[in-house]
């Protein structure tokens, strides 16, 4: 009897498991909880990415993906949990979207020889790979992006800012303060004046913050905002009656979530992103034929199109082609979490891949180096256009202002390996 | 009058009328403590709650859809029908009603002589299912709420006052927003039919009997059970009154739980059995945070209001444990 139930265990726990030959991407999701309804839609397209892959073309190389979904409510305890709980899975990247996580993961990622990317969040200078050997965050990170308003204000400007009064409205975290420091340097190189507003966790109350900036009309506003703040303070945007042109977010300001409740008040609200809205894209019917007509869509397959369920795709993508680069560097379909980690930094995506994988224009050009794990700082801006219900890319990709960053970034990343007796010539030529 | 007095006065008002939302919240809290004596945690979901079941009703969404669609493979999401918003908050009433003679049933009736803290951890317990359950029912997507309040700031108010200001000042009126405005003249009319209900109708009268001594009460022939029903219910009307104003301004979703913590320092302040006190306290914490931030705000670097609010109530506690207007604590011995 006993080696019956062993034997049915066993089996249990086998069929449960991913198949060994399987490539195992983990998915650290939220689905619940306060920031749900942005989680969602990033998860879903994640996974549907994958599913595409498993159906349409059989995996990628041959293998098949087994995607690991771990739910962590944005919660940072529950994250690394999550990590150390999935990570026997032989996940080949986790990709943690929080900040938060990050910062957590950097140490046990980099200990366990596991590569993390946090695309667009987490710690800036993780772009430096000669002392963040697991850590990449191509294609842009924060300080690209206050960089790459200020160069849209330059644009709209011709070239000149100085005098113009510029306010940061900030969620009160190490998220929000992140740009704070590149915005000054900036600032002294363009001449503008900086003020700062920063909003308390979670941003449901900002009269304070929003009459100051009627007080003061500064000429453009920037946000750094999350969840609840992004829909409070767009709508005390339009009630004050700031111009909505002249208020630009941080791509995780820039949803759909973020700009609806505010209604008709929010048309023209400005937000930058790193990948292309909409689903205007040969991938989508794909996507379509493979995964929604087959009844294999994530969630309730309502989210196919928003922006962040775009920015869970194309986060989908780029672990995709890096683990194409990793099966063609090392001759093996089977790659490793360390192997996944080498095809990650000789990672480099151009225009005609991303038009090859039915994505054209989705996402800017880049190259990741041993030295370079946060691409070339390319971003857009796209605007919100209330009647048509849709965002809309109005710039070009631009490059953000690496005579600034580059210092900014060697500095931090410095003092992180001073702190951790981390030798940064060890690992790259 | 110099542009900087009129802006401190614009500070005030709007603390005032921001003071009155977080009274709102309060209010709840005050009705069920003062009832029976469970401080419930679950005030704030049960805002979230009500706002998202009046959100569902208006626009005909089909309660659990994405499970009965997960489990049934069957793909209904509305009903394709379009509620006027009074219809709308009448259904959602009736649903609070429901929900509170659910709970009474559930859990309090059989927790009926416990310790407080056991109380306090079965509306922890209540908090966490509300939130599972209410996502559940209605998704967890950012739910756009129209039930046709004026949103925007008071061109009137704006276009009176700019003349206000002394010659060569740059002034651009006085802002007050309409919503608040709104949420002030509806908190005004719901504590007077609260204060009216517990003076002069005969349940609002046993309700009291109830929160003075409940055995007493219960001893007269006061059904505990349906006062505490009506308790729940009361408070469930106030959530969602106060989760139409909430939701208003961000629309209907998960943060609006977290409201309830801006009505702690209101009870603190206030004291948890006085409904005037709630309405004060939001006042005074309402008008304290705003000033302060606006005053000192700039040299500390700013964010100060959740700080400024718990820390004036723990002065209060301080030098007045129970309040501004809740009852003495006397134990004798």
């Amino acid at each position: 009897m006993k080696m019956k139930l062993a034997t049915l265990a066993l089996g249990a726990v086998m069929a449960a498991g991913p198949a060994l030959a399987d490539l195992t991407f983990s998915s650290l999701s939220y689905r619940t909880g306060p920031y749900a309804a942005n989680g969602i839609p990033f998860a879903d397209g994640y996974a549907d990415y994958f599913t595409l892959l498993n159906e349409r073309d059989g995996g990628i190389g041959g293998e098949k993906v087994n995607l690991v979904e771990c739910e962590t409510g944005y919660n940072t305890e529950k994250g690394v949990e999550c990590y150390e709980s999935t990570k026997g899975t032989g996940a080949l990247v986790y990709q943690p979207l929080s900040t938060g996580i990050t910062y957590q993961l950097i140490p046990k990622a980099t200990a366990d020889g596991i590569p993390v990317h946090s695309m667009g969040y987490g710690r800036t200078s993780a772009k430096n790979g000669s002392v963040f050997r697991n850590i990449f965050n191509y294609p842009a990170n924060y300080w690209d992006g206050a960089s790459i308003a200020i160069k849209h204000l330059l644009d709209l400007n011709g070239g000149d800012i100085s005098g113009k009064r510029v306010a940061l409205v900030y969620h009160n975290s190490a998220y929000g303060k992140e740009p704070i420091r590149t915005l000054e340097e900036l600032a002294k190189k363009h001449g503008y004046e900086l003020s700062l507003l920063p909003v308390d966790h979670p941003g449901q109350e900002q009269k304070s913050q929003w009459l100051q900036i009627r007080r003061e009309r500064p000429d453009y506003v920037l946000m750094w905002g999350w969840g609840v703040m992004n829909q409070v303070a767009i709508q005390e945007a339009v009630n004050i009656r700031y111009p909505m042109e002249n208020f630009i977010g941080i791509w995780w300001s820039g949803s759909e979530n973020d700009v609806k409740p505010a209604g008709e008040g929010a048309h023209g609200y400005k937000a930058l992103t790193f990948h292309n809205v909409g689903s205007d894209y040969p991938i989508f019917d794909d996507i379509k034929t493979h995964v929604v007509d087959k009844g294999l869509a994530a969630g309730a397959g309502d989210q196919i199109g928003t922006v962040l369920y775009n920015r869970g795709l194309y986060a989908a993508m780029l672990a995709a082609e890096a683990a194409k680069t990793a099966q063609e560097l090392h001759g093996t379909a089977t790659i490793t979490p360390a192997q996944m980690r080498d095809g990650m930094e000789a990672l480099s995506i151009t225009e005609e891949k991303m038009a090859a994988l039915g994505m054209p224009n989705f996402g800017p050009s880049f190259t990741v180096t041993c030295t370079n794990h946060g691409g070339d700082g390319y971003g857009a801006v796209a605007q919100w256009d209330a009647k048509a219900g849709s965002w809309s890319l109005i710039t070009d990709y631009m490059q953000s202002d690496q005579d600034v960053l580059g210092p900014l970034i060697k500095e931090d990343s410095e003092a992180y390996a001073a702190e951790n007796k981390i030798e940064e010539q060890k690992f790259c030529p | 009058m110099s542009a900087a007095f009129l802006n401190t006065l614009e500070v005030m008002a709007n603390g005032l009328m921001a003071g009155v939302l977080y009274a709102l919240v309060a209010l709840g809290f005050v009705l069920i403590y003062k009832a029976s004596g469970i401080f419930n945690y679950a005030q704030g979901v049960m805002a979230l709650f009500a706002a998202m079941t009046l959100v569902g009703a208006m626009e005909g969404r089909v309660p659990f859809s994405h499970l009965i669609n997960a489990v049934f493979g069957t793909e209904v999401h509305h009903f394709g029908w379009h509620l006027p918003a009074l219809l709308g908050i009448a259904l959602t009433i009736a649903v609070m009603v429901f929900f509170a003679w659910v709970v009474q049933r559930v859990i309090f009736k059989h927790l009926v002589g416990q310790e407080p803290i056991i109380l306090f951890m079965a509306t922890i317990g209540l908090a966490y299912f509300m939130e599972g359950f209410g996502e559940t029912m209605w998704g967890s997507d950012i739910k756009t709420l129209d039930v046709g309040l004026p949103q925007g700031g008071s061109f009137a108010i704006e276009d009176f006052t700019a003349t206000w200001a002394a010659e060569g000042e740059r002034y651009y009126g006085m802002y007050i927003d309409n919503l608040d405005m709104v949420a002030t003249v509806v908190a005004i009319l719901l504590v007077s039919a609260l204060v009216l209900f517990s003076q002069y109708t005969k349940q609002g009268r046993a309700m009291r009997a109830v929160a003075d001594d409940h055995q007493a009460a219960l001893s007269v022939g006061i059904n505990l059970n349906f006062i505490w029903v009506l308790v729940w219910s009361l408070a469930g009307f106030v959530a969602l009154v106060a989760g139409i104003m909430w939701g208003s301004k961000s629309g209907v979703q998960f943060s609006l739980s977290l409201i309830a913590l801006k009505a702690l320092p209101v009870l603190m302040l206030g004291g948890f059995t006085s409904i005037p006190g709630a309405i004060v306290g939001g006042l005074i914490i309402g008008v304290g945070e705003k000033l302060f931030e606006f005053a000192i705000g700039p040299y500390v670097g700013g964010a100060t209001e959740n700080w400024f609010a718990y820390v004036l109530a723990l002065i209060f506690l301080v030098f007045r444990p129970q309040g501004l207007f809740g009852e003495k604590i006397i134990e004798r011995v």
